[in-house]
């Protein structure tokens, strides 16, 4: 039995951590936070691409580092605990995957060394309307290699140079890649829940479009797209999760009230034991995810579905609990809690809401039962 | 990352497997720790442990001088995963094995070492814990129970008072009994901890008729019960410091239970709602995935646990959220199961009720579950306090005489 990770891995992430303490103190998510001009920051971009991180899957012949999977995953979780403000998840777990999943081997050799050398943002542009992604909500079209239509949100669509889009073609929907410095693509910025992520609305209006995967394939790739974003954004939701119980903690502990420190308070010691089970779940689930996705194994679809569902739940759960425990000064903005209550929306929004994935775990579970 | 064993792991058990199934019965009792205990499952239960301690499974890790196997952690969990599958007796050994014998192991003299530990590996001998009393259940250093020296210069104890919610006193041989012997100083400093032999004519055992109809608990009342000094475990006054040693194998001996939301899903569909088939109900729907990532996240997280213990390593405090996740997962299943029958749902004959009434069974029981073992409050605090670090609750009667703690009525 091996269900942990390696020393090797344990020790990159724990350089991650390290090198994230002092390149992104909270006070540089505040930096992107507080200046409207700013929606990612740039520097520490540079930064993490010079780490290596942005090829961490991709495969050394395009310039990658060629690891797998795992280390992607404890890279992930410590972004989420850094609440890294840059466009990582748009970039390695929607366009790097996608591309290797379905990409030609020219699409690879255009995009994946400049993604790796973090000269490419990328960007999923999927869904049009309010509700779960679902094939009727796809207008976008694609007729003759000309893409029309308008995708919103998309996170990072304000950044990106490359967008992977869900259009129709005749008809039936398919992934498209689309070079956002090129004609026909306008970009809007979105207000959202959480500016220390970039987002916009993306406007075609006959963009240059090259289909990734075979045609008509869209939704198939687009859930299975979705499945492997999942599970990498479940490590970033539990990195954010477990900072969020030990800020409680340390408030819980500094913070006198009626001649005691917090904490001693049953009140807020079982919130805080919550906040500690529901972490733990979460970051069980997350690491089956991890071992399916690692190892192509035929249970993705519900492991995705479980660590996906039971990461949103942590970090709702924790964000909100934290800001709680920390009373009046919690609700301000000068303290951080609102930072990771922002987060974990924006992260148990962006690949889909919890409330959508039950309904594709319990799916999951029907076929698992009849079978 | 992978699941499969490493080369010693699955010679292990391979080794296991094919005892088990040379050895294991293929059919047996229930495995519910807090159900009745007939008189053929004991017979049961008894024979098969003495049957895995002939050939090493029984306590995999206790140490050779004391006729355990001196297996690994690992082994032992490989053979528990292995015995899962097969309908082996009931277990009424789990507290005594798990608790108590350790204790002895831990903080007994030589003599009582010598003469319980291989009795009770082999299932020859049963031992409850008697900790618990009506007026202190969470807080067991409030025990009540008291142990005094006559004057007659025998050095003996003279027991009295009562014990409660000892599971398994009824059947048992032996028990391990925190007592009073100094009220005139704060609570924790004046217990002590002795042995006593369940059979004495002094030691009344009543079985509790629980709200489930089971009796798997007892009221256990001490009148005058006299017993040598040799039956002492650990010092005078330090019965605190040896009760924590039994404790600390408490929560690893309640394990958490299985999750239901097969038997839920096969129910829903078979029931017709307002809105169609019970399994197309969309708050239905939401209930069972957050069930299967709870239940799922805890057998995963004993995955973890497990590796810790493949790997040398001492497990981490992850180990310690299974009850606490399972007792309330419980209810909350059987009661949305029952609410699901509609009004079908009262009925509890399983000649009748769907499933022979699985969720009403664990409807009654569940309340059972989030208390026995230490109440959700009390794991919660034990998260707080031993995994997050957070402060102890504050003690009012930290440094108050016993006799003069108020006690209510």
């Amino acid at each position: 039995m091996n269900f942990d990770f390696s020393d090797d891995q344990k020790f990159l992430k724990s350089e991650a951590r390290k090198f994230l303490e002092g390149r992104c103190p909270t006070s540089k998510v505040r930096a992107v936070l507080d200046d409207p001009a700013r929606s990612y920051d740039a520097d520490l971009w540079s930064e993490v691409a010079a780490q290596g991180w942005l090829g961490t899957t991709i495969p050394e012949a395009f310039n990658g580092l060629g690891l797998g999977h795992l280390e992607l995953c404890v890279i992930a979780e410590e972004l989420g605990r850094a609440l890294a403000p840059i466009p990582f998840a748009s970039t390695v777990y929607f366009l790097t995957e996608a591309l290797l999943m379905a990409g030609s081997d020219a699409q690879k050799q255009v995009w994946l060394p400049r993604i790796a050398a973090g000269e490419a943002i990328g960007c999923f542009a999927a869904v049009e309307r309010p509700g779960p992604l679902t094939e009727a909500q796809v207008q976008a079209t694609v007729i003759g290699g000309k893409l029309s239509g308008t995708k919103l949100p998309v996170t990072d669509g304000g950044i990106a140079d490359v967008a992977v889009v869900l259009a129709k073609e005749g008809g039936r929907p398919g992934l498209f890649l689309v070079d956002l410095r090129s004609g026909g693509v306008t970009r809007e910025p979105l207000s959202t829940l959480d500016p220390t992520r970039d987002a916009a609305r993306l406007i075609f209006a006959g963009a240059a479009a090259e289909r990734l995967g075979e045609p008509a394939e869209g939704m198939a790739l687009a859930e299975a797209l979705l499945e492997r974003a999942a599970v990498l954004l479940a490590f970033e939701q539990v990195g954010g999760a477990d900072r969020a119980l030990e800020m409680a903690k340390e408030y819980a502990l500094s913070r006198y009230a009626f001649g005691r420190p917090i904490g001693s308070y049953q009140a807020i010691k079982h919130k805080l034991a919550d906040m500690y089970v529901k972490n733990e779940l979460a970051r069980s689930n997350a690491y089956y995810g991890a071992w399916a996705l690692e190892t192509g194994a035929s249970e993705l679809p519900l492991a995705a579905a479980s660590a996906r569902v039971s990461a949103c739940e942590a970090y709702w759960h924790a964000a909100k609990e934290n800001l709680q425990t920390h009373g009046g000064i919690g609700f301000t903005w000068q303290m951080d809690c609102h930072l990771f209550y922002r987060r974990a929306q924006q992260l148990g929004l962006v690949a889909g809401g919890a409330k959508a994935w039950k309904e594709r775990l319990v799916t999951q579970l029907e076929r698992r039962n009849a079978a | 990352m992978d699941f499969n064993d490493t080369p010693e792991e699955a010679a292990y058990r391979a080794k296991a497997r094919a005892w088990l199934a040379a050895n294991a019965p293929k059919s047996g009792a229930s495995q519910d720790p807090l159900a009745d205990e007939d008189p053929n499952g004991l017979a049961a239960a008894k024979a098969w442990q003495a049957k895995k301690a002939a050939a090493g499974y029984a306590c995999i890790t206790w140490p050779k001088e004391w006729g355990g196997p001196g297996g690994a952690n690992w082994q032992a969990q490989i053979f528990t995963q292995e015995e899962a599958n097969y309908a082996t007796p009931g277990n009424p050994f789990q507290i005594g094995l798990g608790m108590c014998v350790p204790t002895i192991m831990t903080c007994g003299n030589e003599p009582d070492k010598q003469r319980f530990v291989g009795p009770a590996l082999r299932g020859e001998e049963i031992w409850c814990q008697l900790f618990s009393e009506p007026s202190g259940g969470s807080d067991v250093a409030a025990s009540r129970t008291r142990a005094v020296r006559p004057p007659d210069g025998s050095g003996d104890w003279i027991i009295n008072g009562q014990k409660v919610w000892t599971s398994g006193a009824h059947y048992s041989d032996f028990g391990i009994l925190i007592c009073r012997t100094d009220p005139d100083v704060p609570k924790h400093k004046g217990l002590t901890m002795f042995w006593v032999d369940m059979h004495d004519p002094a030691i009344d055992v009543r079985p509790i008729h629980q709200m489930s109809g089971a009796s798997g608990f007892n009221e256990v009342y001490f009148t005058d019960l006299r017993v040598k000094d040799s039956q002492r475990v650990g010092a005078v006054g330090d019965g605190w410091r040896v009760s924590l040693v039994t404790l600390m194998n408490e929560r690893n001996a309640i394990g958490g239970g299985a999750s239901y939301h097969r038997q839920v899903m096969d129910l829903a569909s078979s029931v017709a709602t307002l809105a169609g088939s019970g399994i197309k109900d969309a708050a239905l729907r939401e209930k069972v995935a957050d069930w299967y990532v709870q239940a799922e996240g805890l057998r995963l997280t004993r995955l973890r646990t497990q590796t810790a213990l493949s790997r040398g390593q001492t497990p981490g405090p992850e180990a310690s959220i299974g009850k606490l996740v399972t007792a309330p997962l419980m209810q909350d299943v059987a009661n949305t199961a029952v609410e699901l029958e509609d009004q079908f749902g009262v009925i509890n004959d399983p000649s009748v009720a769907p499933l022979s009434a699985l969720f009403q069974a664990t409807l009654m029981s569940a309340p059972g579950m989030r208390i026995a073992g230490g109440t959700d409050e009390i794991m919660r605090n034990i998260i707080a306090e031993r995994v997050l670090g957070l402060p102890q609750d504050v003690r009012v009667d930290k440094d108050v005489a016993f006799k003069d703690i108020p006690t209510g009525r």
